[in-house]
């Protein structure tokens, strides 16, 4: 087998640190590489997709570094992809943020504001918040219904197809999609590199998924 | 339901952490990795660490023992002290650390919170405001002042006053650490955390003073804090992390169950 063919990327868009991302993976001894570069994403066999900040600077970063192709090939041959936080939100049609982005559009939905009704719910959420499975998941495979994860988000997103919805989480009065899942593509709202041995675990069945689900 | 945070904070001085009443008398109590990574396998839900004498010895922040926390923690921990810029703020990011403290910094040049928070995002920057109470001086309309320099200097400015201030300036969460409670284990100055909490809507976490798990139920009751901050109640070994979050779910608080 190919060096390559073992290797996971994950992609850098300008869209924060991806520190914790690395060290991660590596605490878990998969073989990781931080990349901008079209053929290395191409070529990994699997891609991780993080990010935080904004939508539209997000969007603007992956047209500039011509990557929004690269995505869209690499989750249609079927490389198992799994998005985190903003890289979360901008694989649905769209986002409210900076004043209504155009997103990928690879899941049926979009990105709304917290509009919390009382002023004990801060935006953004910053936290652990826990996590209903709606289905398993095999990229969740062993983490306990009602598991506490890390998150960090003043938007959260919505998806139009119930079946999408892998895992749901309440916070300002409403119920949002925090895990989505269709065919190859798996993404959390919340940063499974910041949620601690659960997280680890979770980043252990990433890394021998094949991309069924 | 969003759990409320129970954080540990690790004043750090040559690797060590140390423990002071009223930011003075520090004495060693270990390994700040060592102790790190313990209170993460205990379930803690995030970590502080001050560097307390790197502003004070001019020198920059222990930036390798930023590296080995992050190797061997995998929540968000926040880093404070010898920090004077944003090429400080990217170095401690870069490390691994989730987000940045800034306290005395912040007041001489409050453009410091706008600025990380436009480069980083205000998830990153935190304020730590260490107020002292001071009673019926129309000068502070909230009868707390700004001190700074482990209390060792006042500023003549409000606590209200400038958490409001540095909430506009896109500070992403503000720590209250009381200097009248720092250390005597009586419990969080309540009125005051409710008060700077009532005011933004940005977390508010309480600091100062916890002694026994009561207190923090109280904070996140009574004081309306998002999160607390403990430090010598566990550092002495007198409570662990599972007893005192049993101790919270047990009166009714949302805390993290399963880590």
């Amino acid at each position: 087998m190919r060096k390559e063919a073992r290797m996971i990327a994950i992609v850098d868009y300008k869209a924060g640190n991806l520190t914790s991302v690395k060290l991660a993976f590596e605490a878990i001894g998969a073989e990781a590489v931080v990349t901008d570069c079209p053929e290395v994403i191409l070529q990994a066999d699997r891609v991780v997709f993080p990010g935080v900040g904004a939508a539209g600077a997000s969007m603007r970063h992956l047209s500039e570094l011509k990557l929004i192709d690269v995505l869209r090939t690499v989750v249609a041959k079927g490389t198992p992809f799994l998005g985190i936080c903003v890289g979360m939100q901008v694989l649905f049609d769209r986002s409210e943020e900076d004043g209504g982005t155009p997103t990928l559009g690879f899941i049926p939905g979009e990105v709304r504001l917290f509009k919390p009704s009382s002023s004990a719910d801060k935006v953004p959420q910053i936290g652990w918040n826990a996590v209903k499975f709606r289905r398993p998941h095999p990229v969740f495979a062993g983490v306990e219904d009602e598991t506490e994860f890390y998150f960090v988000h003043s938007y959260y997103p919505v998806a139009i197809n119930p079946v999408d919805s892998v895992g749901m989480t309440d916070y300002a009065g409403v119920e949002f999609t925090s895990i989505v899942g269709r065919d190859n593509l798996v993404a959390t709202q919340f940063h499974i590199e910041k949620s601690g041995r659960v997280g680890l675990k979770v980043f252990e069945n990433f890394s021998r998924w094949g991309g069924q689900c | 339901m969003l759990t409320k945070r129970i954080i540990p904070c690790l004043d750090v001085r040559n690797k060590k952490v140390t423990k002071g009443v009223k930011f003075q008398n520090n004495v060693v109590l270990g390994d700040a990795v060592e102790m790190a990574a313990k209170y993460y396998e205990d379930g803690c839900d995030e970590l502080v660490f001050y560097d307390i004498t790197a502003s004070a010895e001019r020198r920059p922040i222990d930036i390798e023992m930023v590296r080995a926390v992050a190797r061997a923690i995998h929540i968000p921990f926040a880093v404070g002290g010898g920090i004077s810029n944003l090429a400080d703020m990217s170095r401690v990011l870069l490390a691994g650390a989730e987000k940045i403290s800034v306290n005395s910094l912040a007041v001489v040049n409050p453009q410091i919170i706008a600025d990380g928070a436009k480069a980083f995002g205000s998830q990153c920057i935190v304020l730590g405001m260490d107020p002292v109470c001071v009673k019926d001086d129309p000068r502070f309309p909230s009868g707390y002042e700004i001190t700074t320099r482990g209390f060792r200097e006042r500023t003549g400015m409000d606590a209200l006053a400038w958490a409001r201030q540095a909430e506009d300036l896109g500070a992403g969460e503000i720590v209250v650490n009381s200097v009248d409670a720092d250390g005597m284990k009586t419990g969080y100055e309540l009125a005051l955390t409710r008060m700077i909490a009532e005011a933004v809507r940005i977390p508010v976490v309480a600091s100062g003073g916890a002694g026994k798990p009561s207190h923090l139920a109280e904070a996140f009751t009574l004081g309306k804090a998002d999160a607390a901050i403990i430090a010598g109640m566990i550092h002495t070994g007198e409570y662990t992390i599972p007893r005192i979050k049993q101790e919270l779910i047990a009166a009714g608080i949302p805390i993290r169950k399963k880590w």
